[in-house]
């Protein structure tokens, strides 16, 4: 086994442990934390794929921005003398039956599907420059929609936000 | 990659982690020296020659204190909150360029970088964003209110602050067209550092940088008239020594990325019309390097010690409405310059 395996091995246990924390943990606290790895795992293992770039924006992305907005959310909403907001389980039968056909299909898609495998992977020195360029020529359309809609995401918010501080003090 | 090139990655990481922890140690003894003489104190000068020796006192100190832990606290959280910190504050430092030429050790050209990440610059901001996660947390799992309010002004901080950060390095990397901060050291020759091509944009970055820190005048989260300690009020012992040396490691890890930003890193100019051979040439600029950082260690003390702390709304007025502006103005500025000159 190479190096490379190892760290594979390594960073695909840690994404598969820490997700299965997030699913199973009664607190939203340690779903969130635990969370944290499975970004971190995943990172990892798009650095083993040379997608370099990929991997800090994922870190950047989600673990910089996303999950500690999800933190500060449920820190605020949960009372500071007595913590731990804890998730439930219900519908358990029909949960059940659905999840069990949606694996189903997943394990029949997966072994099935014919995978273009790669022996190796092409000596790649540095993504940036190529998704840069792509971005800004082949791909320039759905570039700039993408930024108008979060533009539009972020001044929807902001109207949100604004129209509470009216009668609440803000914070 | 075979067991030698490991080692000498090894031996790199235990030099920069040596040589941080005892800087550590040294500057929190200057900057009790420089708060007592922006004071008109004497400042310590007991403990060895001038004093030099209070610090190793006081982490022997710290270390045989009782470890405390509160009743309510989230044990686990509680203790891996500043591993978290400390983590973050040392990793930032490894993509830290400190001289330009290889060295040959043992029969291998050894880069005086322990990695030189093609993304550095992103690499930087990542771990920056993730240093919250040590304030937010810590905060969280005291159960403590005070604790809790430190640790999210610490977030709400450090996200406001982050993206005026970000947004003013883009200036470097426009200028310079790349991410790796090796390439954008050796674009720094002479006297063209990014801090005389990017002024607005070293201020912002600046300014930004002490906020990331939490150093004063942005310490909010440990404001200590409102909050106690803030994040770390239940901390104590082994723990609170921790966040404490992250906090000074932090300190260097900004430094070190300023310098290598928009100081030149460990460029001296006219160096190279002196004819020195590599060896040389690697240790002149180590020093320059060092000397740099060490100048920018004393600004943030000096800093700390002359001016007052912000109020919680002026803090995020300066960040939204004057930093951020003047940010994406620099990026325009220099986008406008770089195309028709």
């Amino acid at each position: 086994m190479s190096y490379t395996d190892a760290f594979f091995y390594f960073f695909a246990a840690l994404t598969v442990g820490s997700a299965l924390v997030v699913t199973f943990s009664r607190s939203v606290i340690y779903a969130a934390f635990a969370l944290l790895f499975t970004f971190l795992g995943v990172a990892g293992l798009y650095v083993l794929l040379q997608a370099d770039f990929l991997a800090v924006a994922q870190i950047m992305v989600y673990v910089g921005g996303i999950l500690i907005l999800l933190l500060f959310g449920v820190m605020l909403t949960t009372r500071v003398t007595n913590a731990e907001i804890t998730t439930g389980t219900v519908q358990g039968l029909p949960a059940t039956v659905v999840v069990g056909i949606l694996l189903g299909t997943l394990i029949l898609l997966v072994s099935r599907a014919t995978w273009n495998v790669q022996e190796s992977l092409p000596d790649v020195t540095g993504t940036t420059t190529e998704i840069g360029e792509r971005l800004l020529t082949t791909f320039l359309l759905p570039f700039e929609i993408a930024g108008i809609l979060l533009l539009v995401a972020i001044m929807g918010a902001a109207m949100i936000a604004r129209s509470t501080d009216k009668t609440k003090e803000a914070a | 990659m075979d067991v030698l090139d490991i080692a000498i990655a090894l031996i790199k990481i235990v030099v920069m982690f040596v040589v941080v922890l005892l800087t550590v140690a040294e500057l929190v003894y200057t900057e009790r020296k420089i708060s007592a003489w922006i004071q008109n104190r004497v400042g310590p000068n007991r403990v060895g020659w001038l004093g030099l020796l209070q610090p190793y006192a006081d982490v022997v100190k710290l270390l045989l204190k009782e470890d405390i832990v509160p009743a309510a606290a989230n044990r686990f959280i509680h203790t891996l909150a500043p591993v978290i910190s400390i983590g973050v504050a040392f990793s930032t430092l490894a993509v830290i360029p400190i001289a330009g030429p290889t060295i040959t050790l043992f029969g291998r050209t050894v880069h005086m970088v322990i990695a030189d990440v093609n993304v550095g610059i992103l690499y930087v901001l990542a771990l920056t964003s993730m240093g919250v996660y040590g304030l937010t947390l810590s905060g969280w799992a005291s159960n403590n209110k005070y604790s809790l309010l430190g640790g999210l002004r610490s977030a709400a901080q450090m996200i406001s602050y982050e993206l005026s950060m970000g947004l003013s390095l883009i200036g470097v990397i426009m200028i310079t067209g790349s991410l790796q901060l090796t390439d954008i050291v050796h674009h720094q020759h002479g006297w063209m550092w990014n801090l005389v091509l990017q002024p607005v944009g070293f201020i912002t970055f600046l300014v930004a940088s002490f906020a990331e820190t939490n150093r004063a005048p942005f310490d909010l989260p440990e404001a200590e008239p409102e909050l106690v300690g803030g994040y770390h009020t239940e901390y104590s012992s082994f723990k609170f020594a921790l966040f404490f040396l992250a906090e000074y490691a932090n300190m260097i890890t900004s430094s070190a990325v300023i310098t290598t930003l928009y100081l030149g890193g460990w460029q001296v100019p006219y160096l190279e019309t002196f004819g020195l051979s590599d060896g040389w040439m690697v240790l002149v600029q180590i020093l320059a390097f060092m000397l740099k950082v060490a100048f920018l260690l004393f600004f943030f003390q000096w800093v700390r010690w002359s001016v007052p702390r912000f109020r919680y709304d002026q803090l995020m007025n300066l960040g939204w409405k004057v930093m951020l502006p003047l940010a994406i103005a620099n990026i325009v500025l220099t986008g406008a310059l770089l195309l028709f000159l």
